[in-house]
């Protein structure tokens, strides 16, 4: 940990153009997390670590900015009645263990394999889990505006179902977003797993929110909201870990929380504009571009740990600049589709309020 | 957007002393950051107890600063939809 330590002294110099930056990526960021429950990680902790900030104390603020953004984005969207607290917590403190779990795999591939067989691991993490999650997010997103009942009741899965009717004395307990007792023995492995996804490549909601639709049955909207109550317990317990090993540069985390707390506001503004199959659309969006950009730094690790022939300097460093780019565009894409589907709520809104003025005008 | 701000300030009145307020305390905020930065580098780059202090700091930050930003989409009349989409 000492070594930690040194790493942290080598804390960066700020100026205007880096502090914009960092404001405007958080922004970005904020403005998705504030909508599906979480994102922005992935494109943040590169995006310090391109201005030359170590990896883990570009992690390490990364999580301290994560959980009073989650807990900002978790109040606004209370207000809506929008977050199961209850759900969040239980989810939140298994999710808690596997961070650390997690952290400790990580721990152990780096000390074995050094930087680049960790690496590896966390591509081949993003790579499969997105691409198995993610693409049935999507599909079922896919599936409910083909269907043309993008305004009904999200139906439970079958799956959902089962869940919802095992019974296990002694371990159920009633959860308001879904209407139902559900045995814990069921959300701790589904909370853990969603820190160890947090722990591996800074993203658990990839895990959380899914899960909490498609496995325990609640609604898309109160599962991404629910999701910044696991973000809050998850980043709270990551920070305070991270911060007494002197890991967490406050100003970084806080130049970004500065954006991110005007990006959550809005994106939670935005769940109030849009139909439920919006935060799949947006989330399944995210996660299957996300999984193209770290699928093309898989040969970078293979061939930095000898795997396969070396590739020239030139190809590693395009192949990183592209998979960057990528990852930025996802982000981008993402706070684009909530702003135009919010630009466009807002817009039959006020259709909808010019007309009963008129009629009211005509009574 | 201005027409739905004028609509919104008929029926309530818009927070802009709130926002103000918690605009210049966050800006203060902010500044007194930047301008200490080797100062609370070198104490939080320590570790420890001074975690409790660094994460106090967070919250005062999202306490002050998170109600400002909510202050600021309330003025420009960028509110949630009148008809709240809430779930059952």
């Amino acid at each position: 940990m000492h070594d930690m330590v040194k790493e942290a002294a080598n804390f960066i110099n700020l100026d205007v153009m880096t502090v914009a930056y960092l404001f405007i990526v958080g922004f970005v960021g904020g403005l998705v997390s504030g909508f599906i429950g979480s994102g922005g990680a992935f494109v943040l902790t590169p995006a310090m670590m391109s201005l030359g900030v170590p990896g883990l104390v570009a992690v390490a603020s990364n999580m301290c900015h994560k959980f009073p953004k989650a807990l900002i984005g978790a109040l606004k969207r209370a207000k809506y009645g929008q977050v199961d607290v209850k759900l969040g917590i239980v989810l939140g403190i298994s999710a808690e263990a596997g961070v650390l779990y997690g952290a400790q795999i990580q721990e152990n591939i780096k000390k074995n394999f050094g930087d680049a067989g960790s690496n590896l691991y966390v591509s081949a993490a993003f790579v499969v889990i997105l691409a198995i999650v993610g693409s049935f997010v999507l599909l079922d997103a896919w599936k409910t505006y083909k269907s043309g009942n993008t305004n009904e009741e999200e139906k439970l899965t079958k799956l959902a179902r089962r869940v919802q009717s095992i019974n296990i004395p002694g371990t159920m307990v009633y959860f308001k977003s879904l209407n139902a007792k559900v045995s814990v023995l069921f959300t701790i492995p589904l909370g853990f797993a969603t820190g160890m996804l947090a722990a591996t490549i800074a993203v658990g909601g990839f895990i959380g929110v899914p899960s909490m639709i498609y496995v325990l049955g609640a609604p898309s909207l109160m599962a991404s909201a629910t999701e910044l109550v696991i973000a809050f317990v998850m980043g709270l317990g990551g920070s305070l870990k991270y911060a007494m090993h002197g890991l967490v540069d406050i100003r970084l985390a806080m130049i970004i929380l500065a954006g991110s707390l005007f990006g959550i506001q809005l994106g939670a503004i935005g769940t109030t504009y849009v139909k439920p199959h919006m935060i799949k659309v947006v989330m399944g969006l995210i996660m299957v571009i996300v999984l193209f950009s770290r699928a093309l730094m898989v040969p970078v690790y293979l061939s930095q740990l000898g795997l396969i022939q070396t590739l020239s300097d030139a190809l590693t460093k395009t192949l990183k600049n592209v998979s960057f780019g990528i990852m930025i565009f996802a982000l981008v894409l993402g706070a684009f589709i909530v702003l135009k589907a919010m630009w466009q709520g807002r817009r039959v809104e006020r259709l909808q309020h010019a007309g009963a003025a008129l009629e009211h005008g005509k009574v | 957007m201005k027409k739905d701000g004028g609509e919104m300030s008929e029926k309530k009145k818009k927070p802009y002393a709130g926002m103000t307020l918690m605009g210049i305390i966050s800006v203060g905020m902010y500044a007194a950051l930047l301008l200490n930065q080797d100062f609370l580098n070198n104490y939080f780059g320590h570790g420890g107890a001074y975690a409790f202090l660094l994460v106090a700091t967070a919250f005062a930050f999202s306490f002050v600063h998170g109600s400002f930003t909510g202050h600021f989409w309330t003025v420009l009349g960028v509110e949630a939809a009148k008809k709240k989409r809430e779930v059952k």
